[in-house]
């Protein structure tokens, strides 16, 4: 089991809740002070930073015209980090490759920190979520087409030494792709994809990259990765590795359960400043019709819950908050229900919550629940997991309520 | 009918000279009481754009012009001519790109409240961005009488899923550049028939000031503005409509 440390980079000093309509594409930005944001960047920056010297793999995302996140060039993140650390693994995750019109850009600037770093690139794709629609001015329509393509230029653009090759595909025209430099690590840098659906996730094993789910929680994460541990045995005649697969979650550790639940409680920023109206959360061509209907109506869309409680998301498998030993417990009920993942990503910071208290946090996982995380999944064979979580009743009483469909994305 | 190897729905009513019914981003209107009058006078023949009402968009169907080779096959197929034809909102941009590429078989081009054109500088938003536009907004440029706007919530399940599939054929025909072809101006003046602009006096997504801009890049084009309609003049005052057509093309 590897671990992984995400913060999204918010600016966390909104306007009052009812002065604005989206804190996503349309908040000016008259909102965001640049040398507040100065400050915030070189403290996530350093948190990152700690990762490196406590042991924890780093990921980082991007997001565009957002104050949940203020980083519009994951790359530009990643390139600091390279150079900033010296033993971290660097997960994007990921490159909006629809949104990003020329994918040999992408290749060349994976590479490039592939070699600064010295072979620590783990380089994530994503179809994105449907607010960046408007933001990239890109129709989100065949979205996941379109990130197949790029991604299967990207690759060949790696794995290609021996000068220009042509590539004319339905999106994307390139007529001498040679990049340089070409990844350190060969063939070429792990790929990383997020799946939100038992369907989407059978190419991204076919591949045997490893594939992602944010916030699938109790109700929806067996579909999924059973849609990878299908797709792969199919492709392959073997079963899944534990470490092709990943689950994020939020999670905060305490000393005690009440530092935890205040931790915690603060994480959930992330989800109660989610305010996004339909116009940006249901672009056309982004869900499937019975989706784009259901948000419409206001059934669903208003992006994660803006009210939610800490012992829902808990319960939900979103949210993963206590001590040591609670969260070990929590993470390993989710495990082995979901039939297991051998990488663990955590939002670790969100919101208001401290420096010190998300340095406490990282710490205390690192040396109280990944030991024996590690140990579980060492002593675990994929295929027996895999059939008693299928033998494991579905867990009942979880309400999806408008959690939006999109942000398992 | 088949065209292109594609099975498209068309709408056939009424007797008369031909008139091609090109609708907007809505979906088809043939049903509604002003066709039913011109059907009167004309024959009507109206397509549904693939991936509209429910229907499929095929893989290589991303633009404009998809659309206007597909109905210049259809003109040729039923061997039309002497044809009204008559294009709606994004039905009116496909009309005049088709009676540029190819007016023989045309005698009249009429433009109702139709996008197709950029009329303003690189800054100034000629058209209002549908898909940016809360629903309640949204109903408000679109409507003289905001009440004949659907409400989502009174709309049966199954037909706000059509509604949504017709909002992302909108979207891949319309999205980048939006709602225009910028090549479109220099090549209007190959249009040569007798050409008249309808709009709505109250339209809020393309105004009558831009429809009269359009109207001038086309030699000898007239416009009729119908007062007490929004975008879709044919709906919120059929008969006014039908009347101004019934004057132009007799």
């Amino acid at each position: 089991m590897k671990s992984w440390w995400f913060t999204e980079d918010c600016y966390p000093h909104l306007p009052e809740e009812d002065t604005y309509r989206s804190i996503r594409v349309d908040l000016p930005n008259q909102h965001c002070d640049p040398e507040i944001a100065s400050d915030l960047y070189n403290r996530y920056l350093d948190l990152w930073c700690a990762c490196d010297e406590i042991g924890l793999g780093i990921m980082l995302n991007e997001h565009h015209q957002t104050a949940t996140c203020m980083v519009p060039a994951a790359p530009i993140m990643l390139g600091i980090l390279a150079r900033q650390t010296k033993n971290a693994r660097l997960l994007i995750l990921g490159n909006p490759l629809p949104n990003r019109n020329q994918p040999v850009r992408v290749a060349e600037e994976m590479a490039l920190v592939d070699v600064i770093s010295k072979g620590r690139v783990e380089c994530g794709f994503v179809r994105s979520v449907p607010y960046e629609a408007a933001a990239a001015n890109i129709l989100p329509y065949r979205g996941s087409d379109r990130m197949w393509e790029a991604h299967d230029l990207i690759l060949k653009a790696w794995t290609t030494h021996d000068g220009p090759f042509n590539f004319e595909g339905e999106w994307y025209h390139h007529r001498q792709v040679n990049i340089w430099p070409r990844p350190y690590q060969q063939p070429h840098p792990p790929v990383w994809i997020t799946m939100g659906s038992n369907g989407s996730a059978r190419p991204v094993a076919q591949h045997k990259h490893v594939g992602a789910v944010f916030l699938a929680g109790y109700p929806r994460i067996r579909d999924v990765f059973d849609g990878y541990r299908e797709g792969y045995l199919e492709a392959h005649g073997e079963h899944a590795p534990l470490d092709r697969l990943a689950y994020l979650g939020l999670c905060y550790i305490g000393e005690n359960e009440r530092e935890a639940e205040e931790g915690a409680r603060k994480l959930l920023w992330y989800m109660e400043s989610n305010k996004v109206p339909p116009e940006w959360s249901n672009p056309p061509g982004y869900h499937p019709p019975p989706v784009s209907a259901n948000v419409m109506r206001g059934v669903t869309g208003s992006g994660v819950p803006t009210k939610p409680t800490l012992e829902d998301q808990m319960m939900r498998g979103n949210v993963f908050a206590g001590t040591p030993d609670q969260v070990f417990e929590q993470i390993k009920a989710f495990w082995e229900y979901s039939g297991g993942f051998g990488h663990m990503l955590m939002m670790g910071q969100a919101g208001f919550l401290s420096d010190s208290d998300a340095l406490k946090s990282m710490t205390l996982y690192k040396e109280e629940v990944e030991p024996r995380l590690k140990e579980l999944a060492a002593n675990t064979d994929p295929a027996e997991l895999w059939e008693k979580s299928k033998a494991a009743p579905v867990r009942e009483g979880i309400d999806l309520g408008n959690f939006a469909p999109e942000f398992v994305r | 009918m088949e065209l292109q190897g594609l099975d498209i729905n068309v709408v056939r009513k009424g007797s008369g000279k031909p008139l091609l019914l090109l609708h907007g981003g809505g979906g088809p209107i043939a049903q509604m009481p002003f066709a039913d009058r011109l059907a009167e006078r004309y024959e009507i023949i109206a397509p549904t754009h693939p991936g509209f009402n429910g229907s499929k968009i095929p893989k290589h169907f991303t633009r404009i012009d998809d659309l206007v080779y597909l109905y210049l096959d259809l003109l040729d197929d039923l061997d039309l001519t002497d044809v009204i034809l008559m294009g709606f909102s994004m039905g009116g941009w496909t009309a005049a790109e088709l009676a540029v590429a190819n007016s023989t078989r045309l005698s009249r081009l009429i433009l109702v409240d139709s996008v197709g054109v950029k009329v303003g500088g690189r800054e100034d938003r000629d058209i209002a961005d549908v898909f940016a536009l809360p629903g309640e907004r949204l109903a408000e440029i679109m409507f003289h009488d905001v009440s004949l706007a659907p409400n989502p919530h009174e709309v049966p399940d199954e037909q706000l899923q059509i509604v949504a599939g017709t909002r992302t054929a909108l979207g891949v025909y319309t999205w980048d550049p939006y709602m225009h072809n910028p090549k479109l101006p220099h090549r209007l003046h190959r249009i040569k028939i007798p050409t008249h602009f309808i709009w709505g006096a109250s339209d809020g997504l393309v105004t009558p000031e831009y429809g009269a801009k359009f109207c001038e890049m086309i030699n000898g084009a007239t416009m009729t503005v119908i007062e007490e309609a929004g975008h879709s003049p044919q709906m919120e005052q059929p008969d006014r409509f039908v009347d101004t057509v019934f004057e132009l093309a007799g």
